[in-house]
């Protein structure tokens, strides 16, 4: 408790108080607080200005996320690898799944290593905006921030996780050619459906903890609609189509052209993109449609 | 002069049931529209209860006021905080800011264990809207003043609670936003590092800070603010020079509230094993009193409806000083009812203060009901109800017939025994007085 002293100055009273106002404030208000329509769409500007607290909540997951582990980052290449040796031994030497002439290893940790990256980004932003509670009942900034730093500090991840394909790449003697150069698209469009996902996943889960337990479920029916363990080749061509609907699908096969030195299948990319753009937008109105509310349901 | 922050008619409703309860699942919908649409087809609406939290709120600030937000709980303070904070969006109405803001509803949000101290500041510094290079640039300044420069790099899971308090505190203390918006969190931590913390926020450029300041804490607020905003029941009752304000509020709405009801049990303070009914305070004559003679004892009645069976339930009650000092707490140990699982029923309890005990002044009551095993806390009304301790000067007060002003928190008259051990003469005096 504040303590009242014998010293403590009399308040400033109306007569006496400084001539405070400034010819220095702005004519235009740096920011109005109203009802906004939830047609507004999500304020670019405003999470640019605020970019670099998402740089620090990105620091701040990755710095955590493998403290008091015995193993710490090696878990980023630990996942992949091991689900790469049980798809082996099951889909290449038991079912005999073929892999394109590619070896089995090499061809699903291909596939594992964008989708795991996806997979635990869902995860881990669709959580985002329920664990960071504390955060948005107490101070202001634009919320999209959250998902969008869960997304990214599983990029480091990944980058974890490549270093290791290259590894196998090395081991495989694999071909580079300059289909490499597409895969920082390919990451990118990977990440803006992880973000587009998991923001939206984020949103509803604050009102309906329900998600959580749904992620898990969406990620393990997703990870087998999708070329992950098996080529896109043993898809019926009639249900290709239908199939490439699923916005992984074109960028797990963009992924093995670009390691495998394979022609794109650009048809396929495009469906994916466009896609992944529409979900990503069609999430940003449902997430500023459901963010008024979050500090208030929370 | 033109203004730094203008409310314009703000308004905030809250659904009840459905916004202000915990968050619903699917299931909690989907049965709610079932049952929704069969009250329909039965003719009747079904009805969701509305409360605005805040209703037509004006004003202006002007830049380098510092403005104090005052009320009872409820009044709509933590709302009116909330949007200025852009933390909540208003139903109704326009707020607009022409500065910078920072908001302090706690100090060290975002804080992780597992970081350092070092590492903290940098996260909370980010969060409370500072520039990475701003934060560099203040570190050491930052750390000199949290006194903790040998455990910076120790993770704060580690720290004690008061090193914990005296890093966030820093980190605050060193935001320069235009305005400053705070909240009760200056209440907390050690008085000596709190005073140096406000001073630190005081002392900034030449053309001063606007602060917007909501509290409890009257004798903060008068020595704060120059100007205060009262409110209640999500409107501005008074707006104007802080003395003015202060004592309305001490006076006129907490000395009348002798009595304070819930007449919709759904509302009541309260959960679905207990509800608080009504609070009053009254004197030894049994009348409810607002103002009690110091030498009287004083009865606090709570009634409650016990709603679920097999709960041990203990009632009690808080007595507070104006200045927001907790004077004790008492529960009910050792009545008949004390540790006996209460039947389903409408329950009073009364406890009396007795008289020559309290010091002069407002005292204010709050009441809470327990379970100690599991221990759960049923309600807490804090400000249920308050009164006036008066000394009427008759001379047989612990007072005595002294009429000048007395110190401490409590007055009771306590025995006191003179008796003369030993018989000097005069002389005797002198010789002790020379030797």
């Amino acid at each position: 408790m504040l303590e009242p002293t014998a010293t403590t100055q009399a308040p400033i009273t109306e007569e006496k108080r400084p001539e405070t106002g400034s010819p220095l404030l702005p004519d235009e208000p740096l920011a109005t607080i109203e009802s906004s329509n939830s047609w507004q769409v999500i304020d670019v500007r405003d999470v640019w200005a605020h970019r670099e607290l998402l740089y620090f909540l990105i620091w701040r997951d990755v710095k955590i996320k493998y403290k008091q582990t015995l193993l710490g980052a090696a878990w980023a290449i630990i996942q992949p690898l091991f689900t790469m040796l049980i798809f082996t031994l099951i889909f290449s030497k038991v079912a005999g799944i073929d892999s394109n002439g590619i070896p089995y290893p090499i061809f699903s940790y291909a596939g594992l290593l964008p989708w795991i990256f996806f997979a635990n980004s869902i995860n881990h932003s669709g959580n985002s905006m329920v664990s960071n509670a504390h955060l948005i009942t107490k101070v202001y900034f634009p919320r999209v921030i959250i998902p969008i730093a869960a997304v990214g500090a599983g990029l480091v991840d990944f980058a974890v996780a490549f270093v290791m394909f290259l590894v196998l790449m090395v081991y495989y003697r694999t071909q580079l050619t300059a289909n490499l150069l597409m895969l920082p698209a390919l990451v990118a469009l990977t990440t803006l459906l992880a973000i587009g996902v998991g923001m939206w996943l984020s949103a509803i889960n604050v009102k309906y903890r329900d998600v959580k337990f749904a992620i898990p479920f969406l990620v393990q029916i997703w990870m087998y609609l999708s070329p992950i363990a098996y080529p896109i080749t043993i898809v019926p061509q009639r249900w290709r189509l239908l199939y490439s609907l699923n916005p992984v699908t074109g960028i797990i096969e963009g992924y093995r052209s670009a390691f495998f030195a394979r022609p794109f299948d650009w048809m396929s990319l495009g469906i994916s993109s466009a896609i992944t753009i529409v979900l990503t937008g069609y999430a940003a109105y449902e997430f500023r449609k459901l963010e008024k509310g979050f500090a208030d349901i929370i | 002069m033109r203004p730094i922050i203008k409310v314009e008619k703000v308004g905030k409703k809250y659904v009840l049931g459905t916004s202000k309860g915990t968050y619903l699942t699917l299931r909690d919908t989907l049965t709610s529209a079932v049952r929704a649409s069969f009250k329909r087809a039965n003719g009747r609406s079904a009805c969701r209860e509305i409360l605005w939290a805040l209703r037509d709120v004006s004003f202006e600030i002007a830049a380098g006021e510092v403005v104090g937000i005052i009320g009872r709980n409820g009044a709509g303070k933590s709302t009116l905080f909330k949007v200025l904070s852009r933390i909540t969006e208003p139903t109704t109405g326009r707020v607009e800011l022409y500065g910078r803001v920072a908001s302090l509803l706690e100090v060290g949000t975002g804080f992780h264990p597992e970081l350092t101290g070092r590492e903290n500041i940098f996260l909370n510094g980010a969060i409370l809207g500072m520039k990475r290079e701003e934060i560099a640039r203040k570190f050491d300044e930052i750390v000199a003043f949290a006194e903790l420069d040998r455990f910076i790099d120790t993770p704060v899971k580690r720290y004690s609670s008061g090193m914990y308090v005296r890093l966030a505190f820093a980190v605050a203390a060193h935001l320069e936003p235009e305005i400053l918006l705070v909240d009760e969190v200056l209440a907390v931590g050690d008085s000596r590092f709190q005073k140096k913390c406000l001073d630190k926020m005081r002392s900034v450029g030449h053309q001063g800070r606007t602060v917007v300041f909501v509290s409890h804490n009257m004798p903060a607020i008068t020595r704060l603010c120059s100007r205060a905003i009262l409110l209640d029941n999500g409107e501005v009752v008074l707006d104007g020079p802080v003395h003015k304000v202060v004592n309305r509020y001490l006076n006129s709405h907490l000395g009348t509230t002798a009595v304070r009801e819930w007449s919709d049990l759904s509302r009541a303070p309260g959960n679905e094993i207990v509800r608080l009914r009504s609070v009053r305070v009254s004197n030894d004559a049994g009348e409810v009193s607002e103002a009690v003679d110091i030498r009287r004892p004083v009865r606090i009645i709570t009634e409650y409806e016990v709603l679920q069976s097999g709960y041990e339930l203990l009632p009690d009650c808080q007595i507070s000083n104006a200045e927001g000092l907790l004077l004790f707490v008492t529960g009910d140990q050792r009545s008949s009812w004390g540790r006996r699982p209460k039947p389903l029923g409408r329950y009073r309890s009364t406890v009396v203060i007795p008289g020559n005990f309290l010091a002069e002044g407002t005292m204010i009551v709050a009441v809470a009901m327990n379970t100690l095993e599991p221990a759960q806390l049923h309600y807490m009304e804090r400000e249920a109800v308050a009164f006036e301790v008066i000394d009427t000067l008759d001379g047989d007060s612990a007072r005595g017939d002294y009429a000048g002003p007395v110190g401490g928190v409590v007055r009771p008259i306590l025995p006191w025994e003179t008796e003369q051990i030993s018989i000097y003469s005069e002389t005797e005096v002198s010789e002790m007085q020379t030797s």
